[in-house]
């Protein structure tokens, strides 16, 4: 294959975390030493099965979990090295890495800088000790404080905070203060999400006391405005930053930029064909190093499945989806498509149309499934 | 054929107590089917009615017994159906049968259906032959089930077989009662034709086959024939007898035999059960006594749930009534539902098994109104409608009054919960018609009932509130006045015609109230507030709100993995398509038919 101009995104998964969290559903869990030795060693045969027949310039690099950041340092700059070696990377690439608050030390922090990694995002929640507890998670508000400002020490000049609404038994105030203590710190990005019970996980089979309806609305609602007040632009439902430094790799997810997924389950698009890798250790360990046979549910996305992903994936934009990309992209007019339901959703009041681009209004955003379901074609 | 050496026979139980399983083992042990023809129950053969564990059509079966004293006999093995919805048909089986086997399960013992169709049988001259089953169970006790059926039925039991049809155990006896204790047909083969109807079955090369037993003079091909009732007349082109799961030509019928005759008749409705038929060119006198046309009980709206299945629907249903006489349809319109039919049943089992056929064997997915019975209205013009559809209920000032039918309903019971069910049987407007005490244990309640207070769950009431001891058999009694009223349901202040129904007046109110609390249940929450309401004419007597939906987003961090919230969007999205638009607000397709289930709460 020839070289492109084409850039694409890197993603690589750690599914290993010290404890895992009561409402977690990704693939993730305690591990020894040895296994994740064992892993890492996997992920750099399926890394290396790469080398020189992936002709596009990376432009992001996310290392998620999991936490990525349990991983002794050395088995993370295997990892790293061997991505240098496969990828071509293009100039100045946003290169993040997820951490936990208390899985951090300085050595760490300052390895990752040396390793290249210029932005990390630290899973907080909550600054409740209380909250924290609830979720089930590791650390408390102290020892995250203690790793921020580590973090910045290290030279970590994009930080991510991430934070949860929704937790059993917060109310109003206790969200309030978290988004003011976090806000206090002044990272560069704030991605607030709310609790989201999924099945299977320990809070499905627990009676929880979650916050009431208007309640957990208020929260939501209240964030952009708090976090605005502070120079902070929502520019995704539930990504903020200040100017300047929203988060490049999502953007690429929502714009449909081609990803490639490394490790164990990861996610994959590349050429309008998406697929995962397999989710069976067993298996990714014996086939990493022909990436071709770990991988599952491949499937070609028809022009149709494109235009829905444009759309559902795009609206979650506060930009919204412009005329010309779609009319670029697809050869079509978004009128011709989707004509009746955007007039539909913008009557409801859920959708603004500015005659070139559409975008969710505030309405919109609380009740974004009802406008999504509306671009779905089948 | 020797007449003596025919026996003619059927096999009467309540649900569940053997028959099928008993009617297996005989056809088993008289030998006529090779293993491999042995499915688990031969009888049944829709798969419907094996899921159920009920028999819907009458079936026969002749069989070959060498009996114990050397000599060669003829079964015929009619079988009959086992609920309340087909008391008719199973009339006519019992007048095609010279005897009658009564199976009664050793651990339960008698029941209100057993005694209905015992009583039946009895009305019919036959002798009724009881056999114990089930002796197997660890529960059996096989002597207080036969002190029982002598107590209660008045017949001689003792010497009655106690047997397992499961295992097969003492069926031997069974096999060599029927010889001695079933009495040989009598009739003349040399007299007019005169042949009843018990049955028929359209099928698409022979036309319609119909099931009959001969009772005077004989059938042949060629034989020109007579529907006394019906006056459809016919060439017979076929006549012979049940294998199991078969027809068997033979060359003629005559008195005494059980078959089938087969004439290019195109279609069931002209070969009604109970019916007689006779030699178009030399009648009998008179027919068989006994003739009725089965009427609908039980009405209600069938509707494709994609619209564009209105023809498919059309189509499954004229199929369907080729094979059933009782099946009765007409298109109607809704503003809700769009174009359907209106169809009538015999009872709600029927219309039940009509539902899931049509499911099932057509692929329709259906949105089925609430199901009514037929109301008599007459008018202050002096005319009389029958009404069967309640969006046709002509202005409360045109009415004169309203009749509705009533059923006269035996429900046998432990003595235990006569108190619960006489409250039930009072709730549902019964009127107590009076209580026998079958033994010390149980009792035989009878009420008049309203159809239209059991239609809808009253089976279900009845087994629950008396763990599921209680057993219903009943039949229609009458009109009777009543004040009757129609109950709208308004959503979002538009009315939904497919929603409303008739109700007593003194209910209303209740019923109105659970309705709309069952549909706030059962309507998603929208983009704005919905009022519910229920109303009789212009007076608001129930509601309930749907709150607006002011929050549904996923702000969930997922990443690169999409594919699971394109999956929930794309649920949500055929969901939505199984919506009914009503106004502005989509209504479930399941909301309309959740009145079936008002009383669970």
């Amino acid at each position: 294959m020839n070289k492109t101009d084409k850039k694409f995104r890197l993603y690589v998964h750690i599914p290993f975390c010290i404890k895992k969290c009561a409402y977690c559903d990704f693939l993730s869990w305690p591990d020894s030493q040895k296994n994740q030795e064992l892993y890492a060693q996997a992920l750099c045969r399926e890394i290396g099965a790469y080398r020189g027949k992936f002709p596009m310039e990376a432009s992001s690099l996310f290392l998620g979990g999991g936490t990525p950041s349990i991983l002794e340092p050395k088995l993370l700059e295997n990892i790293m090295d061997s991505l240098y070696g496969a990828f071509s990377f293009s100039e100045n690439p946003e290169m993040s890495i997820e951490a936990n608050p208390g899985t951090v030390t300085q050595e760490k922090l300052r390895a990752y800088r040396g390793m290249g990694l210029n932005r990390i995002s630290f899973g907080l929640q909550s600054t409740d000790n209380r909250e924290l507890k609830e979720l089930g998670r590791i650390h408390t508000y102290e020892e995250f404080l203690e790793s921020y400002v580590w973090a910045r020490q290290a030279g970590f000049a994009n930080i991510n905070v991430d934070l949860m609404s929704g937790i059993p038994g917060q109310t109003v105030k206790s969200w309030r203060r978290n988004l003011s203590r976090t806000l206090a710190l002044e990272p560069e990005h704030i991605s607030a999400y709310s609790l989201i019970v999924e099945e299977g996980t320990p809070f499905a089979r627990r009676e929880l006391n979650l916050p009431g309806e208007e309640e957990e609305r208020e929260m939501y609602e209240s964030t952009a405005e708090i976090l605005g007040q502070k120079g902070y632009v929502q520019y995704e439902i539930s990504n903020y930053a200040r100017p300047g430094w929203a988060c490049a790799h999502n953007l690429g997810y929502w714009a449909r930029d081609d990803y490639l997924g490394l490790g164990l389950g990861a996610a994959s698009l590349v050429n309008n064909q998406r697929w995962n890798n397999t989710d069976s250790m067993e298996e990714y360990r014996a086939g990493a190093q022909e990436p071709e046979r770990i991988r599952v549910g491949k499937e070609e996305l028809s022009v149709r499945e494109q235009m829905e992903e444009t759309m559902i994936l795009g609206l979650r934009r506060m930009e919204g989806v412009w005329r010309r990309d779609f009319r670029e992209t697809f050869g079509a007019e978004l009128e011709e498509i989707y004509g009746e339901a955007i007039r539909r959703l913008v009557k409801l009041g859920l959708l603004k149309d500015d005659g070139q681009r559409i975008f969710l209004t505030r309405r919109g955003i609380s009740l974004s499934n009802q406008a999504f379901v509306e671009f779905m074609l089948g | 054929m020797d007449q003596s050496k025919i026996r003619n026979f059927c096999i009467i139980a309540h649900i569940d107590h053997g028959k099928s399983t008993l009617a297996d083992r005989i056809i088993e042990m008289t030998g006529l089917l090779t293993d491999r023809e042995m499915q688990s129950q031969v009888l049944d053969n829709m798969d419907l009615e094996r899921e159920r564990g009920i028999t819907i059509k009458a079936q026969a079966v002749r069989t070959v017994y060498k009996a114990k004293n050397g000599e060669e006999y003829i079964f015929n093995l009619i079988d009959t159906p086992g609920h309340v919805d087909f008391n008719y048909e199973v009339s006519r089986s019992l007048a095609a049968c010279d005897g009658a086997i009564l199976v009664v399960d050793a651990a339960q013992g008698i029941e209100a259906q057993t005694l209905a169709n015992v009583y039946l049988a009895l009305d019919h001259d036959l002798d009724v032959l009881p056999v114990i089953n089930k002796i197997d169970l660890a529960s059996a006790d096989p002597e207080r089930v036969i002190n029982e059926i002598e107590d209660v039925i008045g017949i001689e039991a003792q010497d009655a077989p106690r047997i397992s049809a499961k295992t097969g155990d003492y069926v031997d006896q069974v096999l060599e009662q029927i010889v001695e204790k079933i009495p040989a047909p009598t009739g003349d083969p040399g007299a007019p034709l005169k042949a009843l109807i018990f049955d028929s079955v359209y099928d698409s090369y022979k036309g319609v086959i119909v099931f009959c037993r001969i009772k005077e003079g004989s059938v042949e091909k060629g034989t020109p024939i007579r529907m006394m009732a019906t006056g459809a007349t016919a060439e017979v082109v076929e006549v012979g007898y049940f294998g199991a799961g078969q027809f068997i030509p033979c060359e003629k019928l005559q008195a005494g035999m059980v078959g089938y005759i087969t004439a290019s008749i195109k279609t069931v409705s002209d070969t009604r059960v109970g019916d007689t038929i006779t030699n178009a060119q030399r009648p009998c006198a008179e027919a068989l006594p006994g003739y009725k046309k089965v009427n609908s009980m039980v009405y209600c709206g069938l509707y494709p749930a994609d619209g564009a299945k209105y023809q498919d629907l059309r189509e499954a249903l004229e199929k369907l009534q080729l094979n059933d006489a009782a099946l009765q349809y007409e298109p109607e319109t809704s503003a809700a539902l769009g174009f359907g039919f209106r169809c009538g049943f015999l009872g709600l089992l029927h219309l039940e098994i009509i539902q899931e056929r049509l499911e099932r064997e057509y692929n329709l997915d259906l949105v089925t109104t609430a199901p009514g019975v037929i109301y008599k209205v007459h008018k202050t013009s002096g005319e009389v409608i029958e009404l069967t559809n309640p969006s046709n209920l002509p202005d409360p000032s045109e009415i004169n009054y309203m009749e509705e039918p009533i059923v006269a309903a035996e429900i046998m019971v432990t003595t235990e919960f006569i108190g619960p069910i006489m409250e039930l049987c009072q709730e549902r407007r019964g009127q107590y018609q009076g209580m026998e005490y079958m033994e010390e244990t149980r009792a035989l309640l009878r009420y008049h009932l309203p159809l239209n207070e059991i239609i809808y769950d009253f089976f279900d009431a009845l087994k629950s509130r008396s763990r599921g001891y209680a057993s219903l058999d009943y039949e229609l009694y009458g009109y009777e006045t009543s004040k009757l009223v129609k109950l709208d349901i308004l959503v979002n202040k538009e009315e939904v015609d497919a929603l409303s129904f008739i109700v007593h007046a003194d209910t209303a109110y209740e019923r109105g109230r659970k309705m709309c609390g069952k549909l706030k249940e059962e309507i998603p929450r929208q983009l704005f507030e919905i009022p519910i309401q229920a109303a009789i004419g212009s007076k608001i007597i129930a509601r309930e709100t749907v709150k607006a939906l002011r929050k549904d987003v996923l702000a969930k961090c997922y990443g690169g993995d999409i594919t699971r919230k394109k999956k929930l969007l794309e649920k949500q999205k055929e969901g939505k398509k199984r919506m009914r638009q009503v106004g502005n607000v989509e209504i479930p397709q399941k909301a309309f038919m959740s009145v079936l289930k008002l009383d669970d709460q």
